[in-house]
């Protein structure tokens, strides 16, 4: 097994501001390796995207307490200088957005935005850095990438935009693209295409990949594994044929059972009753437990442990579906 | 080039409009438009006389064609407390008023801007509290007040500079001689476009701030002076929109102000026209006044058009 690309451990995140602490990420762990991709499915507010954030140190440096290890490339970003950040964000890792309408600065060009970024990491000549823009924009199938070079974003179509947004994120050739929900404002039709196009690319630079996403489908399309993620804990993580094809956290059959592509025509969207908890006063135990129907005593007393229901896979649960119900956890993972 | 001309063409009827408020200021003005000319006890054939040689027989239509055919050549009629050329009045009072504006509105817009800045680096902090403090202040403060303490403290208490007027008017525009009148001035008219200029680029740069093209510059690399170079070309056009509003009400002149410094402005005019019921000179100062406000904002207009691409169409 070759060493990992990104490896988390226990990442804690919690917002200090006014008022009680708002604890987004709780004891998240993770690991990538080289050329793989990742999806992060989970509910809106379950802390995708501070997940990605972290893992790029774009927090705000003031009200976010960090805790825990995150490791690049076998270097410690959480221990990195301003100046070592810097130089690996746009260069080692990159980052795309849902919207790249206004991920985008408005008022200046897309090449001109692409070509900033390649003569901040590769140096070179202006003329050298819109070559390598242009050549970009090409390779991300931007038709007359010529002519879009001096386009403005909004003279673009959104599918454009996204694009010309994935060839600035990889202008600079990086190991890992952390990628924010970047279909969900699109079109079906091009959501697809965007898809593809990831897929294509990741294979030719051989990049790996953490995709955020919660639409199951997605997911399910481009993904090597699959962590869900429920009030700021992976709840369950394994590759994703299995996640998908046999969930063991019941949080996760819940959102199979109510995502509408997995359902039959005709039949009903079960969706899950009640509402994630508040991040500023997270229950003890099992943040799930109030909306699960499987809850049993221990899970409201604490958090359950990661526990094995298969080779590769982890799930937080006590009573995990389809498994034998387990008080032996795995020790080797405790919190 | 099709914005631009687009923009021009809209600013037309604007301008028409003005126009014809300006000229119907004769009839809108308390009283009748002869009663100043003519003495009370004259006869109807006067009277008869004088309107025919005013024109005023004529219909309105006709009146205000003549009017403006007039105005478009420079000629703004005759004042009737001096008897000098409104246009020369006019334009006398708005260089006074330029030498003030020169010194306040460039003063305004980089303390102002500034502030802004600072205070959106860190909102909430205690710069942030002092400049929102400075800016309130600066803005509810009656300008005329503080020129009056400024006259007080400055000339009065510790004779540093000059209380009112505009020194001999043969020093040189730039030589201390004739800056040192307009330093008080300026300052009191200066307070009200600085707090406005202040807060608004601290509104504009922290909305901006949150935008996620910030993160996207942040996440591609860039330094925090390339970010903040960003966040402020983007704010540019907004900044630009509020101060050619604040230059405009400038131009205006305060009344109060110029009154309190007798600075002989284009405020200072207004105010003698009103107390001399001199209409034509009143009608002259407000069309000239009218005019500067839509042309300034017909220049910010432009100038938008070609900071933000977003404006620009086909
Ligand atoms: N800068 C911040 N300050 C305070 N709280 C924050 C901040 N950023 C995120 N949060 C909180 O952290 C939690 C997780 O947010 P996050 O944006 O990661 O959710 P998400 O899973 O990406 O949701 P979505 O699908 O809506 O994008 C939310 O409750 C949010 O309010
Ligand atoms: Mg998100």
């Amino acid at each position: 097994m070759s060493a990992p690309l990104l490896e988390i451990a226990d990442l804690d995140v919690a917002f200090h501001g006014d008022g009680t602490p708002v604890q987004a990420l709780s004891g998240v762990s993770l690991r990538l390796d080289p050329g793989q991709v990742l999806c992060i499915i989970g509910e809106s507010g379950s802390g995708k995207s501070v997940t990605l954030r972290a893992m790029m140190r774009l927090l705000p440096e003031r009200r976010a307490r960090i805790g825990g290890q995150i490791s690049f490339a076998g270097r410690d970003v959480l221990a990195m200088t301003d100046r070592q950040l810097r130089a690996m964000r746009g260069r080692e890792m990159a980052m795309i957005f849902q919207e790249p309408m206004t991920a985008l600065d408005p008022v200046y060009t897309i090449g001109a935005q692409i070509a900033e970024t390649v003569r901040r990491h590769l140096g070179g000549t202006q003329a050298a850095a819109r070559a390598r823009a242009l050549d970009m924009l090409e390779r991300v199938g931007v038709p007359s990438a010529a002519r879009r070079l001096d386009a403005y974003p909004h003279e673009l179509s959104g599918g454009l935009r996204q694009r010309a947004m994935i060839a600035l994120a990889l202008s600079c050739g990086p190991q890992l693209l952390l990628a924010d929900e970047p279909t969900t404002a699109l079109d079906a039709t091009v959501q697809i295409q965007v898809l593809l196009l990831l897929r294509r690319l990741q294979a030719e630079l051989g990049m790996g990949i953490v995709f955020v996403t919660h639409d199951l489908g997605v997911a399910a399309e481009i993904a090597d594994r699959v962590a869900v993620m429920y009030a700021g804990r992976i709840v369950e993580e394994g590759s994703v044929a299995e996640v998908l094809g046999r969930p063991a956290h019941p949080y996760t059959a819940g959102l199979l059972a109510s995502s509408v592509e997995h359902v039959a025509p005709g039949a009903e969207i079960a969706a899950i009753p009640g509402a994630p908890p508040d991040l500023r006063a997270l229950p003890p135990g099992c943040s799930f437990a109030p909306r699960c129907r499987h809850a049993v005593a221990a899970c409201d007393a604490t958090v359950p442990p990661p526990v094995r229901p298969g080779p590769g896979r982890m799930a937080r649960c006590f009573t995990p579906l389809g498994f034998a119900p387990s008080g032996h956890a795995v020790e080797e993972h405790v919190a | 080039m099709g914005t631009v001309l687009r923009r021009l063409l809209l600013a037309l009827p604007i301008a028409f409009g003005v126009s014809v408020v300006c000229f119907a200021l004769v009839y809108i003005a308390p009283g009748d438009p002869l009663q100043t000319i003519v003495p009370p006890d004259a006869t109807q054939a006067t009277i008869d006389a004088v309107k025919h040689a005013y024109g005023l027989d004529k219909p309105l239509v006709v009146q205000y064609l003549i009017w403006l055919w007039r105005v478009l050549h420079g000629n703004l009629g005759t004042s009737i407390s001096t008897t000098r050329p409104v246009a020369l009045e006019v334009m006398l009072a708005l260089g006074n008023t330029m030498r003030l504006v020169a010194l306040a509105m460039p003063a305004a817009l980089i303390v102002g801007y500034a502030m802004g800045v600072a205070a959106a680096r860190f909102p909430g902090g205690w710069i942030d509290r002092a400049v929102t403090g400075i800016a309130v202040v600066g803005v509810s403060l009656p300008n005329y007040w503080v020129g009056v303490v400024l006259v007080i403290l400055c000339a009065v208490q510790w004779s540093l500079l000059p209380a009112t007027g505009m020194g001999s008017g043969h020093a040189a525009l730039l030589s201390w001689e004739s800056l040192r009148f307009m330093i008080l001035p300026s300052i009191s008219l200066a307070l009200i476009p600085m707090g406005i200029i202040a807060r608004s680029t601290r509104a504009c740069v922290l909305d901006l701030a949150s935008h996620d093209f910030v993160l996207t510059l942040r996440a591609k690399g860039m330094s925090e002076s390339t970010v903040t170079r960003h966040v402020l070309r983007n704010a540019l056009p907004q900044v630009i929109a509020i101060v050619g509003l604040q230059f405009g009400y400038l131009m205006g002149g305060s009344i109060l102000v110029e009154t309190v410094f007798s600075w002989p402005g284009s405020g200072f005019l207004l105010g003698r026209a009103i107390q001399n019921r001199d209409v034509p000179l009143l009608q002259g100062t407000v069309l000239v006044l009218a005019m500067i406000f839509v042309a300034t904002n017909l220049l910010v207009d432009l100038l938008q058009v070609r900071l933000d691409p977003r404006l620009r169409r086909g």
